[in-house]
């Protein structure tokens, strides 16, 4: 059941991962990309990731892509003019060696990984707002605090880009 | 059908991903797009920190990654901030006509 769960969502993760590259527009690219959050966010839960695949949901396909999306309606973002143009030996020779690549890099995973038990759901439940919240306020608290100052600047930043005058 | 997912499928998913996500950072034209097939990158490395999370059975890599979508969300309200202004200035969003710092 874990095998065809995990089948299942990779293979739309990596469907809707071909799909971003492929779209020429930019919405159907966003569209995509929940895809993949989504599928991810699923298998997070597997892993036993339950607070970070809410996080997941409410934050990088709730916010962040609502905030493409607005970006992309509000620039009135057409389908991509191929202004130049690559040619198909190219684009095929890429293609081919991306595969080859990607396959290389599958041999030397399955070849390097030591001998494990696979994952199964529900063998490691510990990634829960308690144990996460826990871990972040005693021994993350300095990266955490850290973390709030810059997300202080990248508001401040985003005001001073986003003013009429620049 | 193996009733258990061996650790190394999750991991080849998160490489095709992220390799995905330089195809797309690469190929595309619109900086909009460019900008998603970065926080593809993102997401596969993501999967790679919640996968040897459950290896080692600690729950860090779950740390890392959520510290990884605070940056995400920091960078895309600057990065979206930045195209507004981009756009607002040269009418185009194509990476091929922003090209006035390139030698």
């Amino acid at each position: 059941m874990t095998a065809l769960i995990f089948l299942i969502f990779a293979g739309i993760a990596v469907f809707c991962g071909i799909s971003l590259v492929a779209q020429t527009h930019p919405i159907a690219s966003a569209l995509s990309l929940i895809g993949v959050m989504g599928s991810l966010a699923l298998l997070y839960l597997q892993l036993g990731g339950e607070f970070i695949a809410a996080a997941q949901m409410i934050v990088y396909a709730g916010a962040i892509m609502v905030l493409f999306v607005f970006v992309i309606m509000l620039l009135n973002a057409g389908a991509e003019a191929t202004s130049r143009q690559i040619p198909l030996l190219n684009r095929y020779l890429g293609m081919l060696l991306l595969a080859a690549f990607l396959g290389l890099i599958s041999f030397i995973i399955q070849a390097m990984l030591p001998k494990t038990e696979g994952v199964v759901f529900g063998a490691f439940m510990g990634g829960t707002a308690a144990a996460i919240g826990r871990k972040l306020f005693t021994v993350y608290l300095l990266p955490f605090e850290v973390t709030s100052v810059l997300i202080l600047i990248a508001i401040l930043g985003a005001i001073v880009l986003a003013r009429r005058e620049v | 059908m193996p009733t258990s997912v061996p650790i190394s499928w999750y991991l080849i998913l998160s490489a095709i991903l992220f390799g995905l996500g330089v195809a797309g950072f690469i190929y595309r034209r619109n900086i909009i797009t460019v900008f998603m097939s970065i926080e593809l990158m993102l997401n596969a490395v993501n999967l790679t920190f919640i996968t040897f999370s459950y290896t080692l059975k600690k729950v860090d890599g779950h740390i890392f990654s959520f510290f990884v979508m605070v940056v995400a969300a920091a960078e895309a309200a600057v990065g979206l901030a930045i195209i507004l202004t981009v756009f607002k200035n040269r009418e185009t969003l194509m990476i091929d006509d922003i090209s006035s710092m390139k030698y």
